[in-house]
């Protein structure tokens, strides 16, 4: 699904160099780090945001590079992004945010997509479906965020600091429901620096790690 | 999880994607409104002159007026030497000699009334209107010339020429105005387009981590802006016309200005207007907006 090959990324010093690397549909990944080593640019590489400087990305199978500013808008649709800040637009509702994806969409991936309702649920978020973004708690916000992401049910999840501004408990239950997004199927890959939330995974998923040193990606061994 | 079913989905296009709250709205609104109430005032002015110089050109056209001066004791019969000569020249529909009371309202104006314009050696005025085939202008004059030698004939060439050009000035002016309008309203959309969309960024950045294309932003926003022109330039369009209905009508007071006014089909332009406002608006907005969204990427 993504394919790295010699990708380096630099915003006029290099930040991220000789990444090879390859993630396959249904894999579920941790990509770890300092801060300012990288993370957030490895991710808007990949839903294609940001453009690598030289090597080759690939995001289902075509060139990152050559793709067309709509080409890119398509992408998005089918990668879910989470960010620890949510990025809601501050004057809809919980569900016109979540359904933001829908309605920017042709009519036509209305199939593609999940029930509203049915998604409100499983976030735990009914009962603030009218509710303005700046009146839910931290922990709702990263659900509506994760909520807004796998609307058009996508193959990726890409998640960047999604615990960064909440608590330990709502943490949890935010992993559990990529977890079991990752049973149905879906390539979840988490930016995060928080090693507990990381063990926490891997006991109920084969979780693997990414480490960025180096201005590079190598994977972690079994000290995590 | 399955497909979309019975909960029903926010319409996307009655969701306001862009806050509408910003300056940029009123900016528009009210941009729109003054500039379709200049318009109108434009097009009424043009329209007005129009009908002017047709007016001018039509009525006098055909006439002219037989001056005959002469000392009080030869008035009489220098008018009635005109009054023969007219009565036997081809091409004169009809002629009429003024009476005292008609000359003495036409001076009222600059005299008052009540002059007593028997004891003034005025000179007698003879109105002609002339058939559809004409009289022969020269050879008139020239008869004149010899038997009634203090007649003066004035076909209103000398002065109608010049009204009826400048009336025409007017109605250009009116309609070059209507286009610099149209100008500014362009500018106006394409800087309120691009302080909208750079006072949204943070919008454009949600929607396209979302997969909004670049087309989809921009209809969002001239959607915003199309609509505003349009309504702004409704209400514009409406204030002008109570304003000019306002206006002293052209028969209370005999002057140009007075017939600054919408007739019969003119009316339609209160519709027009708000209809170009918002196609006028829709394109600059988009054309202006997709450029600014290539170079935010």
């Amino acid at each position: 699904m993504i394919e790295m090959e010699r990708v380096a990324y630099s915003y006029g010093e290099e930040l991220l160099s000789e990444l090879n690397l390859s993630i396959s549909q249904g894999s579920f990944y941790f990509l770890t780090g300092p801060s300012g080593s990288g993370k957030t640019t490895f991710l808007k590489m990949c839903y294609g945001s940001l453009v690598p400087t030289s090597g080759k990305l690939s995001v289902f199978g075509k060139d990152s590079s050559s793709l067309s500013r709509d080409e890119i808008a398509y992408l998005r649709r089918k990668i879910g992004v989470v960010h620890q800040d949510c990025q809601f637009l501050d004057h809809l509702t919980v569900v016109d945010n979540i359904a933001l994806p829908i309605m920017v969409s042709a009519r036509s991936s209305l199939s593609d997509s999940l029930n509203l309702k049915e998604l409100l649920n499983w976030v735990g978020l009914s009962h603030r479906s009218k509710a303005l973004p700046a009146e839910l708690s931290g922990g709702e916000r990263q659900r509506a965020a994760l909520a807004r992401a796998i609307i058009m049910s996508p193959n990726i999840i890409l998640a960047d600091e999604p615990t960064g501004n909440i608590d330990w408990e709502m943490s949890q239950r935010l992993i559990r429901l990529l977890v079991e997004l990752n049973h149905m199927g879906k390539t979840v890959v988490i930016a995060t620096h928080d090693l507990n939330l990381i063990r926490f995974t891997k006991t109920s998923v084969q979780a693997r790690v990414l480490r960025i040193s180096n201005k590079t990606v190598q994977l972690a061994g079994s000290d995590l | 999880m399955a497909g979309v079913g019975d909960y029903s989905l926010p319409n996307r296009y009655a969701v306001q994607i862009v806050p509408t709250n910003g300056f940029t709205s009123l900016l528009t609104f009210f941009t729109s409104a003054s500039m379709a109430f200049l318009i109108v005032f434009s097009i009424a002015m043009s329209t007005a002159a129009d009908r002017l110089a047709q007016s001018w050109s039509a009525s006098l056209a055909n006439s002219a007026t037989l001056r005959v001066s002469a000392p009080l004791v030869d008035i009489e019969s220098q008018t009635e030497a005109a009054l023969n000569v007219l009565s036997s020249t081809k091409g004169i529909a009809s002629f009429r000699l003024l009476k005292v009371e008609e000359q003495q309202a036409l001076l009222e104006p600059w005299f008052g009334p009540d002059v007593p314009i028997d004891n003034l050696p005025m000179p007698r005025l003879i109105v002609i209107e002339e058939n559809e085939d004409g009289y022969d202008r020269v050879g008139l004059r020239l008869r004149l010339a010899a038997e009634v030698p203090s007649a003066v004939l004035d076909d209103h060439t000398r002065w109608r020429e010049p009204l009826v050009k400048a009336a025409y000035r007017i109605w250009f002016l009116g309609w070059l105005s209507t286009c610099l309008v149209l100008c500014i309203v362009v500018s106006m959309i394409i800087l309120v387009t691009r302080a909208g969309l750079l006072s949204n960024r943070k919008v454009i950045e949600v929607l396209r981590l979302v997969g909004a294309t670049d087309q989809y932003i921009a209809g969002a926003f001239v959607r915003k802006f199309a609509f505003r022109a349009f309504f702004g330039s409704t209400l514009g369009g409406v204030v002008a016309s109570l304003t000019l209905f306002l206006l002293p009508s052209k028969v209370d007071q005999n002057a140009i200005l007075t017939g600054l006014r919408l007739e019969g089909l003119e009316w339609s332009w209160l519709i027009i207007i708000p209809v170009f406002f918002f196609i006028l608006t829709f394109f600059a907005a988009r054309i202006s907006s997709l450029n600014i969204l290539k170079s935010l990427s």
